[in-house]
């Protein structure tokens, strides 16, 4: 357990992450501005991925389905049957919950490697389901969701989603929301209950608790954190579709959280970013750019074994969550 | 005075192995029993039945008047029932704070005070001696360390019945004087079930002894009675060593 001092320094970062991205908004091109609002939504896709993973140290190979029941739970209601943007994005939240709930009964019954493969499964399952149902999804062409339908009436003006200023912010105000929600999780006794599961399951439940419960729960968290991102996601860009919901978007996530640094707050962040610029720069100057990609990832794992931030606290700054 | 434990033809098979075959036991409140018998006599499966981590093949288990034989172990260990572990299992990554702070939340009831946690917390490694160790990461403590939190984990819960699988296993003797004085200590509020191999940890320290062989009772009695025994010394001297633990 933190001393005051060091609760005081972990805040504190935090926020000056979040008041960071805030001034970013007036600093950055508009390109970079785009791009950012994006890759924020994104890392807080994998913030929830790494809640589960980093924290509970359960591998899932199918978070593509809680990215896309958010994303469809907010996108489909909102075209077919004009549903406003707060309570579309509550559908997103709503369909993230029901999801992961059944999945999370489920699959837990299994642990280790038949977890991953369970996970995988259903998210197939759910991905082949996007596209049977493609009279109302339009499968991998997807759907676009209309200008007029992502305002909302605010007072006496409105908040247009599609400005690009708005769109940043309130990609900012989501991830700020997620970073401070995982913050309070990891530092909170059920955090502590989390990461003893992932140490040692057994010892855990010979201490009292319920470690299918407490599974469960995170389960069921990161399900809404990663339906959040999903719905916000719809709703900020304007556009659904299955690819969403396919494989890659299930290993993207683990892979920016490994890379930034598994169990830690701020490492999905790192990892998004860097993954999403990396990609960016070197398929600007060759159409071989996977390759730079590969050997980037390479020496990362050389010299950062445990992901950026991984490293980082374990070498030098101790009090890191 | 009612027993506060009592075992009723308690058995588990491995396939074709009787580990635990039939075995009847009732343990006092407050008294402290020691189990022994020779390697592979069924002596960690037994306790591991009371505690739930396997389900008995037959038989079955009261606590405190309450049928327990079916119930999940996390439940057992909330009626008050705690296992140290024989293979120290440790938090081996987390500071030892944490270790300890783990069992005390669990048992708080009273809303989210985070001082009551640390005081429980600094409580329990106050009483091994380890509270100065707090900040110290768990794997990193030498090995009779280990123990000590370990058994500090199980303090923590404030059990009624705390089982200590070979509590002393490794520890020097100087080790072994605090911990039997630690024992003594833990028993004046709870029942202690005592696996044990060091016969003067268990001599000086157990009121009555259960003497197991082949996942049997063979005798039981106070500790003057068992050293007595004619069974007992057979047993221990080993005309027949079953496998496994």
């Amino acid at each position: 357990m933190s001393g005051d001092g060091e609760t005081a320094k972990v805040y504190t970062l935090h926020a000056a992450v979040v008041a960071l991205l805030v001034a970013l908004n007036f600093i950055l091109p508009e390109y970079h501005h785009g791009v950012l609002a994006r890759v924020l939504v994104l890392a807080v896709f994998a913030m929830g991925y790494n809640l589960l993973f980093g924290y509970v140290g359960l591998l899932s190979l199918g978070h593509a389905m809680f990215f896309s029941a958010g994303l469809y739970g907010a996108g489909l209601p909102l075209y077919h049957l004009g549903w406003g943007v707060p309570a579309a994005f509550a559908g997103g939240i709503g369909a993230g919950i029901l999801v992961s709930l059944v999945i999370g009964l489920l699959a837990l019954r299994t642990s280790g490697v038949a977890f991953m493969i369970v996970t995988m499964m259903f998210a197939q399952v759910f991905y082949l389901t996007t596209l049977y149902f493609g009279e109302w999804t339009r499968g991998d062409e997807g759907l676009v969701l209309q200008q007029q339908s992502r305002q909302v009436a605010l007072g006496a003006g409105t908040l247009d989603l599609t400005n690009p200023t708005t769109r940043y912010l309130m990609a900012v105000a989501l991830f700020a929301a997620a970073l401070f929600a995982t913050l309070a999780i990891v530092r909170s006794r059920h955090g502590r209950v989390l990461v003893a599961i992932r140490e040692n399951e057994e010892r855990t439940r010979m201490l009292g608790y319920d470690t299918f419960a407490n599974k469960l729960a995170a389960v069921v968290t990161s399900g809404i954190i990663c339906a959040a991102a999903g719905a916000a996601y719809a709703l900020l860009f304007g556009y659904i579709g299955s690819t969403f919901a396919s494989v890659q978007y299930s290993i993207l996530p683990l892979l920016w959280v490994l890379l930034g640094g598994a169990a830690t707050t701020l490492g999905p962040l790192v990892g998004t970013v860097f993954m999403y610029y990396v990609i960016d720069i070197t398929s600007s100057y060759t159409s071989a750019y996977m390759l730079v990609v590969g050997l980037v990832l390479i020496l990362l794992v050389i010299w950062f074994r445990k992901g950026v931030l991984g490293t980082v606290r374990e070498r030098w700054v101790r009090w890191l969550p | 005075m009612t027993a506060l434990l009592t075992t009723k033809g308690l058995s588990r098979h491995f396939g074709g192995l009787r580990a635990v075959d039939g075995v009847d036991l009732a343990l006092d409140a407050g008294e402290i029993r020691a189990v022994i018998g020779p390697n592979g006599a069924g002596k960690t499966t037994f306790v591991s039945l009371i505690c739930g981590r396997y389900p008995p093949s037959s038989g079955r288990i009261v606590f405190d008047g309450e049928d327990i034989t079916d119930m999940p172990a996390h439940l057992r260990v909330r009626r008050g029932i705690a296992y140290t572990f024989q293979i120290t299992s440790v938090f081996a990554k987390l500071s030892v704070y944490d270790n300890v702070a783990l069992p005390v939340q669990r048992t708080l009831t009273d809303g989210r005070s985070r001082g009551a946690v640390h005081h429980g917390a600094m409580d329990a490694l106050q009483r091994v001696g380890l509270a100065s160790r707090a900040h110290e990461q768990a794997g990193a403590l030498a090995y009779g360390h280990q123990r000590l939190l370990e058994v500090a984990m199980g303090l923590a819960l404030k059990p009624r019945l705390l089982i200590l699988d070979e509590p002393t296993q490794g520890l020097s003797d100087g080790e072994i004087e605090n911990f039997i004085a630690l024992v003594r200590e833990i028993a004046s509020d709870a029942t202690v079930l005592l696996i044990e191999h060091n016969m003067q940890v268990v001599m000086e320290l157990a009121h009555r002894i259960t003497v197991l062989n082949a996942g049997k009772v063979l005798a039981e009695g106070t500790p003057a009675e068992i050293r007595a025994d004619a069974a007992v010394q057979a047993a221990y001297l080993g005309t027949a060593t079953e496998a496994g633990t």
